[in-house]
């Protein structure tokens, strides 16, 4: 009982703090946008522990996070080898084939605005559909092993990088492509001057929404069939062996490799799109 | 007809690429077949071949139509062969998901909007969640639930509303917080209440941005629901994985267009309500 009492403390203790940061100039600095969330998030951490000890809550319902952080610790090589097999070959070389390739078919249908009419619903249209479910045809044409992961990546992030390329390649404005053609700039002069750089904070958005779907993409690939290592297969394969550890373990290398993932998007795009009024403020 | 027509175009180059891929992954086993026979087919002979197998590498257009057709149509609703009694399955665990996940995320976003430390405390950790695959919790939440003894439908609803759950709270952050300092001030010198301001100012304001998170959320909530469905006995997901163990492709294509035609309902019926809504506040576009 006492450790839910503490736990209930620490919530409310760190409850009041943030509304006493909140409520103070400080929450205007840099460094107090940071500590609120963070002091949340501590809280919650604290919570869980204090009521999965205090109730003596089953792990097999829910681990404490000290007992997933002793988890995490034990099987590092475990979680690097899931890691390197979903997010490195799985997600991420999928992800820059169906980047790559929906940025080229982009560029090839700029010079056909019947073409574009076309493609755009339709586009649109898919990248709304669950592509996930392709996953167990990839599975049986590519086998078990990361190809057929790539490939339903593929298929996820080609539509809405796509669509976005397309909206992004219209962003420039009537003016500064009448300036380029007084200049007597080329087509592809002017594509690569003035409207490849325009287009690229759309270009970002389809990045950053795919690198989301790539992780998504890869993961529940391999809850269709995998070989004995990724981080699909091992939630799956802990969900048997009732190690629920295991699994949060897991979840935290995703959510690790979610965030960097973004980050590292978010970041190139900061410094290729340092022009744009919402990257100056 | 201006604009029908490159869709159109664009459609048909789709079914056109599909029935030569058919024809390229399919003649392999026509070929293994014919010399197994120690017969030889030309090309004539064996493209038809390619179009009507059992177990196609890739099954023709018209197979999988055919196939949708009969076990949506053809087949009583009653039936586990039929389509039907899988989408509902589906689909009512969708909806119910849905509904929950966004009446719990316009009131998580009504906090955030009045509470500050609510505010800087969990918005910036719904956004993280949103870069990720929290679709991860979703077989251990199957686990979970079948502990505490929930029906399927509650635990696929459960996952399918903690998937719409994060994109509404965003998306209604936003739109209560989309009125400007002009228009607040507007009704403080009117004397609004919070509540009248609340009513008449910011839930109104909100509706463009709420309608825009709701087909995101729909979506994610059917992609939840399909997922959830894996380690279940019926519904899409799982006929889905019945039809990768026993190769039935024709099988797997057909569902997969249920659920793209599922998909695109949903999101057609918000859309249709979105339309109706905001002609009627005089805010269509």
């Amino acid at each position: 009982m006492i450790w839910v009492l503490v736990a209930l403390g620490v919530w409310a203790g760190g409850w009041w703090i943030n509304a006493r940061l909140a409520a103070s100039p400080l929450s205007r600095t840099r460094g107090g946008r940071i500590a609120v969330p963070v002091i949340f998030g501590v809280t919650v951490l604290i919570l869980w522990e204090g009521l999965v000890r205090g109730l003596e809550v089953n792990p097999v319902i829910l681990p404490s996070p000290s007992a997933v952080a002793a988890r995490f610790g034990d099987s590092l090589p475990i979680l690097w080898g899931d890691f390197v097999q979903t997010a490195l070959k799985g997600a991420l070389s999928g992800y820059a084939i169906g980047c790559a390739a929906a940025f080229l078919t982009a560029i090839a249908v700029d010079r056909s605005p019947f073409l574009q009419r076309g493609l755009l619903p339709v586009g649109n249209f898919v990248a709304a559909l669950p592509i996930v479910g392709t996953a167990p045809i990839m599975v049986m044409w590519y086998g078990f092993d990361w190809h057929s992961k790539a490939a339903v990546v593929v298929l996820m992030v080609f539509f809405p990088v796509l669509v976005n390329t397309v909206a992004g390649l219209k962003a420039s404005e009537a003016m500064q492509r009448d300036l380029m053609a007084t200049w007597s700039a080329s087509y592809w002069q002017s594509l690569f001057k003035l409207r490849l750089p325009a287009a690229m904070p759309f270009v970002f958005n389809g990045l950053k929404i795919a690198s989301t779907l790539a992780l998504i993409g890869a993961l529940v690939a391999e809850f269709f069939g995998s070989p004995t290592e990724g981080m699909g297969f091992r939630i799956n394969a802990s969900i048997g062996q009732l190690a629920l550890d295991m699994i949060w373990a897991e979840i935290t290398v995703a959510a690790i490799a979610g965030s960097v993932f973004y980050g590292a998007v978010a970041l190139i795009e900061k410094r290729v799109t340092f022009w744009h009024p919402s990257q100056r403020s | 007809m201006n604009r029908l027509l490159p869709i159109l175009t664009v459609l048909a180059a789709i079914v056109a690429i599909w029935y030569a891929a058919t024809v390229m992954m399919n003649r392999t086993w026509v070929y293994d077949q014919a010399a197994r026979a120690d017969t030889s087919v030309s090309f004539a002979q064996m493209v038809p071949l390619t179009m009507d197998q059992e177990r196609p590498v890739l099954p023709a257009p018209h197979q999988v139509m055919t196939e949708l057709v009969k076990s949506t149509l053809g087949t009583a609703p009653t039936s586990k062969r039929s389509l039907v009694y899988h989408g509902w399955i589906t689909l009512s665990a969708t909806a119910l998901g849905f509904v929950i996940g966004t009446a719990l995320g316009c009131l998580l976003a009504i906090g955030i909007v009045y509470n500050r430390a609510m505010d800087m405390s969990v918005l910036p950790w719904a956004i993280a969640s949103q870069m990720v695959p929290i679709i991860a919790l979703a077989p251990m939440l199957t686990v979970i639930m079948n502990t505490f003894g929930a029906t399927p439908l509650v635990t696929k609803a459960v996952i399918s509303a903690y998937l719409s759950f994060f994109p509404v709270v965003v998306g209604m952050v936003k739109g209560l917080r989309s009125p400007d300092t002009m228009q607040l001030d507007l009704l403080h010198t009117y004397a609004a209440t919070g509540p009248q301001a609340f009513f008449k100012l910011r839930l109104p304001a909100s509706m463009p941005f709420f309608f825009a998170s709701a087909k995101v959320g729909i979506a994610a909530s059917l992609v939840g629901a399909i997922v959830a469905e894996l380690n279940q006995p019926a519904g899409l997901g799982a006929r889905l994985l019945q039809g990768s163990y026993y190769g039935q492709t024709v099988q797997i294509w057909a569902t997969l267009f249920l659920c793209a035609i599922l998909a695109a309902l949903a999101v057609m019926v918000i859309a249709a309500v979105e339309r109706g809504t905001l002609t009627r506040m005089g805010m269509a576009r």
